[in-house]
């Protein structure tokens, strides 16, 4: 199958039984279409744009995600409008900072994946099987992370099982960490991190948290350039998601306006944003 | 040394085809039909996880009768074939008509072989198309031939009472409370004209829908418990997906 004409009969691979993974699948019968099957030399990490600050946090009803649109190549801004939080399936989402074009593919594949794994098997896999998939995939890409092809995922969703909007976060490596709270990834996210370290309260309803998360990523945009700011001219906020019991949804254009109008009249007085009680 | 037994090539394939049809007749059918905004499944199957209706891709279901190891591996590979061909190009590459031909090869290839015994198994390929119009239901029988059902298609156990009762009752664009009323009293009436009508609850039926109106690319949904028992009680089925 590796002279490009992909899966024209359905050889007696795909009558195997066993694995309900599309990747294990995939690496059996069209290798070359998987990310992992890449030989890199060192160094081209610079050949494509990195994307940059992914920023989640919890509150009771679920979690939010967001991130910035910038994509840069060194000090040039590749793209201004990129997007680099996905819903992962129904129920969880995936953001990633990193090699945009190897994130991108990764992001595809995982979705694959957790379809694959759900159609095959009946049922969907639990919140911490897909969080641990996604360790597995990372690890499978750790040759081209060490060739400069780093790909660092956030990923959130809501877990049926406990009621509760959960994170994990990854290295490089493929280890996996559960974030309480919230968390952020990429260039950006020491700033993000210490924003929300003075924001973040467990008691946010939906719009506080997504507000809570863009505040957090204005803070990122102030001090990191490689991450973006609200591009007012151009209409270009952040993309935010947000995982509750009722599924994956994606804040419309409308409430996002809203809270970056609230967010810049803010801002406006207190350019460093809103100021956290002294003790 | 013993003589083998010529055996003519008709005599062959006819007793395959034998074999195979008697196994099929054996299991409880399924109907599948057009409805107002797409495909509408029913099946009688007493379990709940054993399906015989199911995903296959966005657009793309899959129904099976016949012996169920069969069919479940012809399913898997079906859903292999697509995940990797969607990855591999782009979802809206992945349509019912190449996968109604890749089964078409396999079930063919099995049932000519010398070998295998043939796989006792009767599929349906549907696939929901831009508009109404391009709607498709594949129907592949054991020995690997097509057919490309206008209305709708029956197999299994009693396909030819059932299809009849199927016939009285259809129109195209029918709603779907209607299409799934029609399917259920079909399914119940496999006894033929003279025989009293079974009544199929809940409990005996596997519901799905490929919806046109879900509004996320995969349009497969199952109809079940409470939901299921609204829609053929008063057709008061609850629009929102599940």
């Amino acid at each position: 199958m590796s002279d490009g004409r992909h899966v024209v009969e359905l050889t007696s691979e795909f009558f195997r039984i066993g694995s309900s993974s599309f990747t294990d699948f995939a690496s059996r019968v069209a290798p070359d279409i998987l990310p992992s099957s890449r030989a890199a030399g060192a160094g081209v990490g610079d050949l494509t744009p990195h994307g940059t600050t992914i920023v989640a946090a919890t509150f009771p009803g679920g979690v939010v995600v967001a991130g910035d649109r910038r994509a840069t190549m060194g000090n040039i801004i590749a793209q201004r409008d990129i997007e680099k939080v996905f819903a992962a399936d129904e129920f969880s989402i995936i953001g990633i900072a990193g090699a945009a074009g190897l994130a991108v593919e990764l992001v595809g594949l995982f979705q694959v994946e957790l379809e694959h794994y759900e159609k095959i098997e009946g049922a969907p896999l639990s919140l911490v099987g897909k969080a641990n998939r996604l360790a597995t995939m990372i690890r499978l890409n750790l040759g081209l992370a060490m060739q400069g092809l780093v790909v660092v995922p956030l990923f959130a969703g809501w877990d049926e099982a406990t009621g509760e909007g959960r994170i994990f976060s990854y290295d490089a490596t493929g280890g996996r960490y559960e974030e309480h709270a919230y968390f952020s990834v990429g260039s950006g996210s020491v700033f993000a991190r210490g924003s929300l370290k003075k924001l973040y309260r467990p008691d946010f309803d939906a719009n506080e948290a997504a507000l809570a998360v863009i505040q957090a990523l204005y803070d990122a945009a102030d001090d990191d350039s490689a991450t973006g700011g609200p591009d007012m001219a151009r209409k270009i906020f952040p993309v935010v998601l947000a995982a509750t019991e009722d599924g994956v949804q994606r804040l419309g254009d409308e409430q996002i306006t809203a809270l970056i109008d609230q967010l810049m009249a803010s801002r406006a007085e207190r350019p460093d944003g809103p100021g956290a009680p002294l003790a | 040394m013993s003589m083998p037994f010529y055996v003519a090539p008709e005599q062959q394939m006819k007793d395959r085809a034998d074999y195979a049809r008697k196994g099929i007749a054996r299991g409880r059918s399924v109907v599948v039909l057009h409805y107002a905004d797409g495909i509408l499944f029913v099946a009688e199957n007493r379990s709940q996880a054993l399906h015989k209706v199911s995903e296959i891709y966005d657009r793309v279901a899959f129904a099976a009768v016949g012996r169920y190891n069969e069919f479940e591996n012809l399913r898997q590979a079906g859903i292999r074939y697509a995940d990797v061909r969607g990855y591999t190009y782009d979802r809206t590459d992945v349509t019912g008509r190449g996968l109604a031909n890749m089964y078409a090869q396999v079930l063919g290839t099995i049932f000519s072989s010398g070998g295998d015994k043939p796989y006792e198994v009767e599929i349906v390929v549907a696939e929901l198309g831009a508009t109404p119009a391009e709607d498709q239901i594949y129907r592949l029988t054991y020995d690997g031939s097509v057919a490309d059902e206008a209305d709708f298609a029956v197999m299994g156990g009693s396909a030819d009472a059932i299809a009849e009762v199927v016939t009285g009752g259809f129109a195209p664009g029918i709603p779907l409370t209607e299409a799934a009323k029609l399917a259920v009293r079909a399914l119940g009436a496999d006894g033929g004209p003279n025989a009293a009508p079974r009544s199929l609850g809940v409990e005996a039926l596997e519901v799905a829908v490929l919806d046109r109106t879900r509004a996320m690319p995969r349009k497969f949904r199952r109809i079940k418990g409470a939901r299921l028992a609204a829609l053929l009680a008063d057709g008061s089925e609850a629009s929102n997906d599940a």
